[in-house]
């Protein structure tokens, strides 16, 4: 009896938890159908407000998944041989520079756009066009693809399973395509689809970076907020969800770890 | 039953390895070994034998001035992808993305063979090692014993020149290791090729090689066939790293030996002897009316089914192992007269 009164309140707890958090969540979605949101839902529901959205912002939503998309195409390129080499040699230099890889996780992405800024803004053409951003967004995400992928290759044993290919007379690129790639297929996955989220959502340092041409979903999510109805905004968050959300369950689904297995001995 | 590429001579000359932190792992090492032979390499952990077959693999270079050849060919520079020796690994190195096929063709595919042919070599492998029924199983459906099996036929699937097998057994139990060590036994005596085997195992290294080489802190300690390895030990490390060894303290008397439990027959003991060794087996307890040379007393006594092991103390520092076949209960502290066969005295 005891057992079951703890049980309740522990469900009771975390439903108010998950209430907590899920309530705004519908209530902003509600509101960007809404016809009126302070006369409320007797006003009726509309896509009118998600349409005003796709057609004054879409060119920020093309630019967030484009800028997400080379943002991933760089991360792969310069995060997976760097997750390697830092496999690879553990020494105390690959291991201070595993740290720093992380800084830009740490200091303020403020402070980062201030210093590509400060660094690189006077060079005009490169200022004003999206790469500048993508600089940003690839500083963020590579310490989450190398971590992700490094993480998969610390726990294979890398170092025996390349002997191995090797020994059956694979050089290294045919190592790297065949049993280095596939095999940190896992860490890849997940670090793709953290980098491809967290440039989606990046605002702190896109806000200072961006140009009035190229301004990111969130950015143009802020941009609503501060100056259109209400309902438009909300609108807006709807669309960042329905494009956000597939891209969060997918990595909950690649983030489950495979269960060990273990295989008895079959007597002959 | 299953061809191999033409098995190889080994060499190496003047090989040492001395690693990047300073650690000397090998100190200079000469050693021959012959085409289709099999090689054990026996010592304990960090004795230098995992460095050895690292170095003839390719894995390793040695240091400056060591070479490595095979049929008389310098090798020494040449990385293992290009050497076409065989390797299995104590932790089996199997690719985890590849079912067991494609773990055993994967070496035939980087050398561009015909799909078919690969394939037919596949099944000739999985056959061989009787694992046709796992090809298709992923390699973490497998267990210990199945790995290995798949990795002994993943190294021989190429037609390697020789066979390097790296502690295969150590990652099995002990019944499993029996089994598979016989099969790796007729594997090699089939197959005709050059084979090394690094174990710190003597049970297996007694069983399977034609030869073993014993290391001890980077230096070969003893080469000979198990047998000369066995009887007639060169060094105290060699005779108490393989088998047992008993021990006893004394002096050389005019043709024996006198120590604190007895006196021991020997007439061909040198004159400088102070110590004397032999194996259990050159060692009984005297049945009634027979003479013992020595007087002890029971300290422990092991019943093993076909045999019982005694602890005898006879006033040295270690007791004397004893095994004994005698249908009967020996008592904890019962006084026992052992005899020695003197053909088994030994002085190192």
């Amino acid at each position: 009896m005891k057992r079951r009164g703890l049980f309740l309140l522990q469900l009771g707890f975390t439903l108010f938890v998950c209430a907590f958090l899920i309530v705004p969540m519908i209530l902003s979605i509600m509101a960007g159908l809404t016809v009126n949101y302070f006369v409320g839902i007797e006003s009726g529901l509309t896509v009118r407000w998600v349409m005003e959205v796709w057609n004054g912002y879409r060119d920020t939503i093309f630019l967030s998944i484009g800028l997400s998309l080379a943002c991933l195409a760089a991360t792969l390129v310069l995060g997976i041989p760097a997750a390697y080499v830092l496999a690879k040699r553990q020494t105390a230099l690959t291991r201070a520079i595993e740290e720093l890889l992380v800084m830009p996780v740490a200091v303020p992405g403020l402070a980062t756009a201030l210093a590509l800024i400060v660094t690189y803004g006077t060079l005009s053409g490169f200022r004003t066009s999206w790469a500048f951003i993508l600089v940003g967004h690839v500083l963020f995400t590579l310490p989450f693809m190398v971590r992700s992928v490094l993480a998969v290759l610390m726990a294979i044993d890398l170092k025996t399973l390349e002997e191995g290919a090797a020994s059956l007379g694979a050089g290294f690129w045919e190592r790297f395509r065949d049993i280095v790639l596939p095999n940190c297929r896992q860490g890849i996955l997940a670090g793709s689809l953290m980098v491809v989220t967290l440039s989606m959502g990046e605002f702190n340092m896109t806000w200072l970076l961006h140009t009035p041409f190229t301004k990111t979903l969130p950015v143009g999510l802020a941009d609503a907020y501060a100056s259109l109805r209400l309902e438009i905004g909300s609108a807006y968050t709807l669309v960042f969800f329905v494009m956000i959300m597939p891209l969060l369950l997918a990595m909950q689904a690649f983030a489950k770890p495979r269960p060990a297995k273990f295989v008895a001995e079959e007597t002959e | 039953m299953t061809d191999t590429g033409k098995p190889v001579s080994i060499a190496l000359a003047n090989c040492a390895k001395t690693f990047a932190d300073g650690t000397k792992a090998l100190e200079p090492l000469d050693l021959a070994i012959h085409a289709g032979e099999t090689v054990v390499f026996l010592g304990p952990s960090g004795c230098g034998k995992t460095t050895t077959l690292r170095i003839i693999a390719g894995l390793e270079e040695p240091d400056a001035g060591g070479k490595v050849l095979f049929d008389g060919v310098d090798v020494t520079h040449l990385p293992i992808e290009q050497r076409n020796v065989g390797m299995v690994f104590q932790s089996y190195a199997l690719f985890p993305n590849m079912t067991v096929a494609g773990n055993v063709g994967y070496g035939l595919r980087i050398r561009k063979v015909p799909d078919a042919q690969v394939k037919a070599r596949v099944s000739e492998m999985l056959a061989m090692m009787q694992i046709t029924r796992l090809a298709d199983r992923r390699i973490d459906q497998l267990s210990g014993g199945q790995r290995q099996r798949v990795a002994l036929a993943r190294a021989i699937a190429v037609r390697p020149r020789a066979l390097l097998l790296d502690e295969p057994l150590t990652a099995l139990d002990a019944k499993l290791r029996d089994t598979l060590r016989l099969d790796i036994d007729s594997l090699l005596r089939s197959l005709g090729i050059t084979a090394i085997y690094v174990t710190h195992d003597q049970a297996e290294a007694m069983a399977l090689g034609d030869r073993i080489v014993v290391m001890e802190h980077g230096r070969v300690a003893q080469i000979g066939k198990p047998r000369e390895i066995y009887q007639q030990p060169a060094t105290r490390f060699v005779a108490d790293f393989i088998g047992t060894m008993n021990r006893l303290t004394g002096a050389t008397d005019g043709g024996v030996f006198r120590c604190k439990a007895g006196i021991v027959p020997w007439s061909e003991a040198p004159a400088t002897a102070t110590e004397i060794l032999f194996r259990p087996e050159d060692i009984r307890v005297a049945e009634s009316g027979e003479t013992a040379n020595l007087q002890g007393k029971v300290a422990s006594a092991f019943f093993l089914g076909d045999r019982t092991r005694l602890f005898v103390d006879v006033g040295e520092e270690r007791p004397l192992v004893i095994e004994s076949t005698a249908r009967r209960d020996f008592q904890h502290g019962e006084a026992v007269g052992l005899a020695i066969d003197p053909r088994g005295l030994l002085v190192l």
